[in-house]
């Protein structure tokens, strides 16, 4: 057993929450820089260049991104053989958060009872996925995320029959509703299989690919790529004000389903595309 | 496309010179608000009592900032999602608001509202919050202190960057110039 001190996980999410909303990541980065040079739209150009002059802004500055620095998700894989000592894990994470939200100046945008309201105060509660894996390691992704790319999410729970023609259909209608809601250029999570609450939880773990990296599966891999083409000729744009940048990336992740099930979902990412790995 | 620098509050034969499409650097006061300040704005209408702020000429920003941290006149800025507030913008373009900045597309009663008000919808770019904190000078809570990051602010801002999303005429930019790059 390998011991680890929940104060260290506390401290660990703190600093990620803050320099996830003060950075982004090198893929993100260099995808948008590139998608500068190539836009063709004017508008969506002066879009792209205010966007990468945000991002410099919010680096050197240690300033968030966006305003909404969103709800914060974190995909954990916990090893086996770690012991945490000291407290519990999920209150170590939210005592994290609160931390990070509060020292960072970070918005809390947390919403206490759904239909009653009030603010946690403290952008708590996270919400943690947790897989238990084999080793003596604890690794973590912290994702934040925002309610406008959030709120274009959609699932469909569509026959068997419709294959990957309903696929396409029900990604580019997706993208091209949620026009410039979601702050484009959007990376695009598709989930396919599963059961219908798993189908939502992968499609929002395929964000977490970087940007520019290849689906393992050749077939699926395939599939991404005549995506991204067919989201990209909606016109949408920059900010959705027309042009050929809508999306920086199409990623698939799948899962086993049921013989009369074929779930589909799609999570959004904006272009405030925010998150940070950690293993201890 | 134009380019215009303007100061608020803004006056009928400005707006009607805005076409979808044209970039804009807006100077001077403007007010912040999100979905429940505007429930609160609309209830008070509704009962004919006075509001906190004025609404005849001015412009409202849809934005709820992250904490001022030391140091800055507000914390990062960016815009939030309009069609929110659709069910409420008609009662207040009504009373004298002419101008709204936020992001994406409107629905149909409030592109009628604004033509009838001659009012205009600009679209500040989603996410490149910590930029737009550059234009704004100043910051002060004038109501609903209780509503936090939703409370409406009185903002000084020099040379706001937007954009003419929806014009007084019924010109969309969305529409528009997703027309021009769709295959
Ligand atoms: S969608 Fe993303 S970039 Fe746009 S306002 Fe929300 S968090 Fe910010």
């Amino acid at each position: 057993m390998r011991e680890i001190e929940s104060s260290k996980i506390t401290e660990v999410v703190a600093k990620l929450c803050m320099e996830a909303n003060f950075e982004l990541e090198d893929d993100v980065q260099k995808s948008l820089e590139k998608a500068y040079e190539t836009e063709k739209s004017p508008v969506g150009r002066e879009v792209l260049k205010q966007i990468l002059d945000n991002s410099r802004i919010a680096s050197t500055e240690r300033v968030p991104i966006c305003q909404d620095t969103g709800m914060t998700v974190i995909f954990a894989e916990l090893g086996q053989d770690v012991h945490i000592v000291g407290g519990g894990f999920e209150d170590a994470i939210n005592e994290g958060v609160k931390k990070g939200y509060t020292e960072g100046y970070l918005r809390k945008s947390i919403v206490s009872d759904p239909v009653r309201g009030g603010n946690t105060g403290d952008n708590t509660p996270a919400v943690i996925h947790l897989d238990l894996v084999a080793g003596d390691k604890l690794r973590m992704y912290i994702v934040p995320k925002g309610g406008g790319s959030e709120n274009m999410s959609r699932i469909a729970m569509m026959k068997p029959a419709d294959g990957i023609e309903g696929i396409k259909k029900f990604v580019v209608d997706g993208v091209r509703e949620a026009s410039g809601n979601p702050c484009p250029p959007v990376t695009v999570g598709v989930g396919i299989g599963g059961s219908f609450e798993r189908c939502a939880q992968i499609s929002k773990k395929a964000l977490l690919r970087p940007i520019g990296s290849d689906n393992k599966d050749p077939f699926y891999d395939k599939l991404e790529k005549e995506l991204l083409i067919l989201v990209n000729k909606t016109g949408v744009g920059p900010a959705g004000l027309g042009g050929t940048t809508t999306a920086l990336a199409v990623h698939i992740e799948v899962a086993p389903r049921h013989i009369a099930s074929f779930p589909v979902a799609i999570n959004l990412n904006c272009h405030a595309a925010r998150h940070k790995f950690v293993e201890l | 496309m134009a380019e215009y620098s303007l100061e608020t509050p803004l006056k009928d034969e400005e707006i009607r010179k805005l076409k979808a499409g044209d970039r804009v650097f807006l100077s001077g006061i403007i007010y912040t608000a999100r979905d429940s300040a505007h429930e609160r704005l609309v209830k008070l209408i509704e009962a004919g009592e006075e509001l906190p702020i004025p609404l005849e000429g001015q412009v409202i920003y849809y934005v709820g900032p992250a904490p001022t941290p030391p140091g800055k006149a507000i914390g990062s800025a960016g815009p939030t999602t309009s069609y929110r507030m659709d069910p409420y913008t008609p009662l207040l373009i009504e009373n004298g608001l002419k101008g709204m900045i936020g992001k994406g597309e409107r629905t149909e009663p409030v592109v009628d509202a604004m033509k009838k008000g001659t009012a205009v919808y600009f679209a500040a770019t989603g996410g490149v919050a910590a930029l737009i904190a550059r234009s704004v000078l100043s910051s002060e809570i004038v109501a609903y202190e209780d509503l936090g990051a939703e409370a409406i602010r009185r903002l000084e801002v020099k040379d706001f960057p937007i954009i003419v999303a929806q014009d007084c005429y019924g010109g969309n930019a969305y529409v528009e110039g997703q027309k021009k790059y769709a295959e």
